[in-house]
């Protein structure tokens, strides 16, 4: 690898060509919720409409429990999770507060605190 | 001959989308992001562009990981805006210049950049939000657009060191182009934020202040950085960094910051803006 990738950052996954092949599935399926009218028929019917996109057990039960960091961990990219977590009506903060375990409140009052 | 009259980089959060919408502007919490910009519409009204030549990187509205250009040169004669998933308005679809476009396609692969041309292209908050916060309520937009995409979504990205030298393809093109034209050139993203990991919530005060310290004068400082190591520093998306110094890479001399602004937070981002011009000697 050309560039030092593969040196980990604590609590940060880089989105590689590892990532992308695991993802692909997942990542495909959030990528369709730019239209209303797919965000309408997940909403419908969740089971059929993952498994018409291929998703892994591990990606649907990840998608079932919204929960970000296993998303991730099944190869999600947070540009395309942030079109599924929409649906759930979450904004950045509550992902960020759900990532790292804690409220919305406290996730705001840490970003306010490093403009300090 | 065309010209450069100077790069603006802004920060392009999608919340910013939301406030114009709700008319924001002198909300406390919006007010020190948006009181940075009226220094700048003074300025555009006086050196008047013609074109904006905007570095960005899409977030999943135009690329998936089915074709992931490194970078991708807009050719169309118009580019819409569209549904990106999580509700910010859509704007009006702002209108190209094809033949600058393929301009500086040839130029650019003339000097050995492997880009992808794109005769459709559909820009998101990336292009719209820093257009609608530096043209607000003008009902049409006065510029026409020359986007051009650069991969942050998929490692491997291009090196910082590659993206500058980009912008600095792209300085020589508009230079070398015989219309007589008044380009600004416009770099979006960051600075520092992470939305993703355990690590969400990343910033980097230091790390961003020092960087619009450099960014005029000593660039190159920047390109010394991997891609991993401005992760580190600047965060997942702080990577968005990159356009700053393609754009930056654009203007040529000796170059000045005239304007500047950083606030944090906005959303989950560290908030910056730069008006750089070129004093040529």
């Amino acid at each position: 690898m050309p560039d030092d990738l593969r040196r980990a950052i604590p609590g940060t996954t880089l989105f590689d060509g590892a990532q992308a092949m695991k993802g692909y599935a997942l990542n495909k399926m959030c990528y369709s919720f730019n239209s209303a009218a797919n965000r309408a028929e997940f909403k419908r019917d969740e089971d059929s409409y993952c498994a018409r996109y291929g998703l892994n057990a591990e990606q649907r039960e990840a998608v079932r429990r919204r929960n970000v960091l296993d998303l991730i961990a099944a190869g999600g990219n947070v540009y395309y999770l942030a079109k599924l977590a929409g649906i759930f009506g979450l904004d950045v903060q509550d992902l960020g507060a759900q990532q790292t375990g804690t409220t919305k409140d406290a996730f705001k009052a840490r970003l306010e605190a490093a403009g300090r | 001959m065309a010209t450069i009259v100077g790069a603006i980089t802004t920060s392009h959060v999608p919340a910013i989308g939301g406030a114009i919408a709700r008319n924001l502007r002198d909300d406390p919490y919006w007010k020190p992001l948006f009181d940075g910009f009226p220094p700048l519409h003074r300025w555009l009204a006086k050196v008047r562009p013609d074109v904006a030549v905007i570095f960005y990187n899409d977030h999943g509205l135009n690329f998936f990981l089915d074709k992931m250009p490194t970078f991708a040169v807009g050719a169309a004669p118009q580019y819409c805006n569209a549904d990106e998933g999580w509700g910010i308005p859509t704007l009006p679809a702002v209108p190209g210049d094809q033949r600058l476009s393929w301009h500086l396609i040839e130029r650019l692969v003339g000097e050995d950049f492997d880009i992808t041309s794109c005769q459709e292209m559909l820009i998101d908050h990336a292009c719209t939000i820093p257009l609608a916060l530096l043209w607000p309520g003008s009902g049409g937009w006065p510029v026409r657009l020359v986007p051009i995409c650069i991969n942050t979504v998929q490692h491997p990205l291009p090196s910082a060191a590659r993206c500058f030298k980009l912008g600095q393809a792209v300085g020589r093109a508009i230079a070398a182009y015989e219309e007589d034209m008044r380009v600004v050139v416009l770099g979006t993203g960051g600075l520092s934020h992470q939305l993703d990991g355990q690590r969400a919530g990343f910033i980097n005060k230091s790390f961003d202040l020092e960087f619009m310290e450099k960014l005029p004068t000593d660039p190159e400082w920047a390109t010394r950085f991997s891609v991993r190591e401005l992760v580190e520093l600047a965060g997942t998306q702080g990577i968005e960094l990159l356009m700053w110094l393609a754009a930056r890479g654009a203007l040529s001399g000796e170059v000045v910051t005239t304007h500047s602004n950083y606030h944090i937070p906005i959303s989950n981002t560290a908030a910056g803006l730069m008006l750089m011009e070129s004093r040529i000697a």
